[in-house]
């Protein structure tokens, strides 16, 4: 993909963008620490080479929208305002972390400020969900858009389907990231799949795709950004392939001896924040001074959230059995952003049946004989339009 | 005053729901134009318009998922199953993702999963299930299961007012075979008791649903020989009102379990576990069940009969329990 270095972002924001890709990977690189030294209770998946997807994915996100982070998307958490100490505590299965010790990994969320839905580990569950809150979203005149994050592996289950195709008939405003970062635990893309991109997927729903270099974080908050306006605008979901690689193992206890190392070394010269700091300094946006400010800003936050989360409480064992339900402790409330009577009789009632203008629009009539001869082509390539032009801006 | 029926309780309860809230939505198969399979919504999308009565594609995955997203939203959705059976299609939206939803992180899923299940209506193997012992295995689930218009009408309505994710199973059997006066106005039934139905002396009988009704046939039967039962209908499965059961059992000091799910696995396994922790010196027999085999449900009549309870297997089985 044509490198694009073009960004209408502020200073303040690319400098911003840096502190949150240099957080995310500094984070990671304590937690394989902390893990070494047995205080990460369980597994420890990192997402050292896919910063750039989930910082500049998230960022391109207004406040009031919605996300729901896979497990290498702790950059995405930390843009929504989670701090290092609610990932730490997290894995570190402290009674000060988000979810009280009862899950782990970046297994959390909050729905009614930060709007961040926490994922769970069966792979693709969160398109439908997350095309849920989109529809919700409208019903209530919210405008807001959602954005989730799958993995090439992922795009292999049936839920995906379910999900994406739900999505694109109901014109839901969700915006699909697809890190494809050519291996599924052992498995490589290859046998998951014989699309050469992931983005062709798209096509099978009829709605909007994209394909990004996901290790050039300008190039990703810019398509984001524009996928995000496009699906905002009414006109339906977008899925984004970020192309990437995978940079350790599945998980910290996987030494990744199946991948190619030629293969981990084309990709370490591709790195995400090398490149990104690059190009800060070609755009002449930071000094070297500036640099170190951010960075021991980063080592200072994250030395003081270490320290509470191994000075945090583990949880009393009886709250094992607390909280199955939701016993009056949460208000289920929508947050209604047109009138209430709009969607209540008389105004909401129609005529049973369906638009006329539904079949015309799709094409109910039998197709012409020389139409149902056509045979596609295999392999043939065809011009993708991006996001923004067809969006028509 | 007009009899309703099972199922127009049921529909009445929606049409009340969705005009009392509007965050109250349907999404589902079938639901708008054509009124739902079985014609439990229509005239909902003729009121309540498309923004609120929510056609999909055949998809159970992404009705729950989606549905699961709009209560974190805080809608209440209610998403149907065309039939109950294809509930397994969405098993990991159901069991992984809402009923764990509340626990792990504190996010509660107001979703009410509804559709009809069971059998003696020819149905064969795939619509006819009583899947209801799946998800009474998952913490996190209620599992409501109807036998009385009034009970469906009142039970759903506590369903879409619940905060947690609620299983209704409504049994096809009595949708237009039961009536009923019922209140004008709204009332509701509380999830989780239990009710005598019959009061008695000599046995109790615990049945659900479909087999609420065979249990009390039986019963009116087994007074005829003089054998008094009490018949105990339990309305919501999960969970499961014990107290009522140790009650009836300290009393009558005999149990026989009655349910149209297969033997193995069932919730009357669970119920004499229930009974044998906590009244087992009040028991005077063994705690017995009429189940379905355990099997497949067989479409072929003769072996659909053979295959479910009837009253005649209950009063057998009543019978040798009075008289041990």
């Amino acid at each position: 993909m044509k490198r694009n270095m073009t960004s209408t972002l502020t200073r303040e924001k690319h400098l911003e963008l840096y502190y949150y890709m240099r957080l995310n990977r500094d984070l990671e690189e304590q937690m394989v620490r902390l893990f070494r030294q047995n205080k990460i209770v369980g597994g420890l998946y990192s997402s050292f080479g896919q910063e750039a997807i989930s910082v500049g994915t998230a960022y391109a996100l207004g406040p009031g929208d919605w996300i729901a982070p896979m497990i290498r998307n702790i950059g995405a958490l930390l843009v929504r305002g989670f701090k290092p100490r609610d990932i730490l505590t997290q894995h570190m299965a402290r009674y000060t972390s988000p979810t009280l010790g009862k899950d782990g990994t970046s297994h959390f969320g909050e729905l009614k400020s930060r709007h961040v839905v926490s994922p769970i580990s069966m792979l693709g569950d969160l398109i439908p969900v997350m095309t849920g809150i989109a529809m919700a979203g409208r019903y209530l005149g919210q405008k807001i858009v959602t954005m989730t994050w799958i993995g090439d592996g992922g795009t292999s289950t049936g839920v995906f389907h379910e999900g994406l195709n739900l999505a694109a008939v109901q014109k839901a405003p969700l915006v699909l990231i697809v890190e494809n970062n050519q291996w599924a635990y052992s498995t490589p893309v290859e046998r998951q799949t014989p699309l050469r991109d992931l983005a062709d997927r798209a096509k099978a729903y009829g709605i909007e795709s994209a394909i990004v270099d996901g290790n050039d974080a300008v190039a990703v908050e810019r398509t984001a950004r524009e996928a995000v306006a496009h699906a905002r605008a009414g006109r339906g979901p977008v899925l984004i392939e970020a192309k990437t690689m995978r940079m350790r193992g599945h998980a910290q206890h996987d030494a990744a001896e199946y991948v190619p190392k030629e293969m981990l070394e084309a990709w370490k010269k591709r790195d995400p924040l090398d490149r990104y700091e690059k190009f800060l300094n070609e755009s002449k946006l930071w000094d070297a001074k500036t640099k170190k400010e951010i960075d021991a800003r980063i080592a200072r936050e994250i030395q003081a959230d270490v320290e509470f989360a191994e000075n945090s409480p583990f949880p009393p064992p009886e709250l094992a059995g607390q909280g199955v339900y939701c016993e009056g402790c949460h208000t289920v409330e929508a947050d209604w952003k047109r009138p209430k009577e709009e969607v209540m009789p008389p105004r909401s009632s129609v005529k049973p049946e369906w638009p006329k203008k539904l079949f015309v629009e799709n094409g109910a009539r039998p197709p012409a004989a020389n139409k149902v001869a056509t045979k596609s082509k295999p392999g043939k390539k065809t011009a993708r339009v991006p996001v923004r032009a067809k969006a028509g801006r | 005053m007009a009899e309703t029926t099972y199922l127009e309780a049921i529909r009445q309860a929606l049409f009340e729901e969705m005009d009392r809230d509007p965050s109250v939505v349907l999404i589902g198969e079938d639901v708008g134009v054509y009124g739902g399979a079985f014609k439990v919504s229509e005239g909902l999308l003729e009121k309540f318009g498309w923004e609120r009565v929510i056609e999909t594609p055949i998809s159970e995955s992404a009705i729950v998922g989606a549905a699961v997203g709009m209560g974190y939203a805080g809608l209440r959705p209610v998403a149907e199953m065309q039939f109950i059976d294809f509930i397994a299609c969405c098993f990991n939206q159901i069991t992984n993702f809402a009923a764990k939803s509340h626990y792990r992180w504190g996010a509660p899923v107001p979703l009410v999963v509804r559709g009809p299940c069971g059998g003696g209506v020819h149905g064969g193997p795939f619509h006819s299930a009583n899947p209801e012992m799946y998800f009474v295995h998952t913490p996190g689930l209620k599992v409501v299961c109807p036998a009385t218009p009034y009970d469906a009408k009142g039970l759903l309505k506590s369903a879409i007012r619940d905060n947690n994710p609620v299983l209704f199973f409504e049994h096809k059997f009595l949708y237009r075979r039961i009536k009923e006066d019922l209140p004008k106005g709204d009332f509701t039934v509380p999830i989780g008791k239990a009710v005598v139905r019959r009061e008695g002396r000599d046995l109790t009988i615990v049945s659900y649903a479909a087999m609420l009704h065979t249990s009390l046939e039986a019963a009116a039967e087994l007074e005829k020989e003089g054998i008094d039962a009490e018949v105990i209908d339990l309305r919501t499965l999960l969970p499961l009102d014990r107290e009522t059961i140790l009650a009836s059992v300290r009393k009558t000091n005999k149990l026989l379990v009655v349910h149209e799910d297969t033997r193995t696995g069932g919730i009357a396994g669970e119920i004499a576990a229930v009974v044998t922790e906590s009244a087992f010196e009040d028991l005077d027999g063994p705690i017995r069940r009429v189940t379905s085999l355990d099997t497949p449900v067989p479409y072929a009549p003769q072996l659909e009969e053979y295959f479910l309870p009837n009253a005649a297997k209950v009063v057998a089985a009543a019978r040798e329990l009075a008289h041990y």
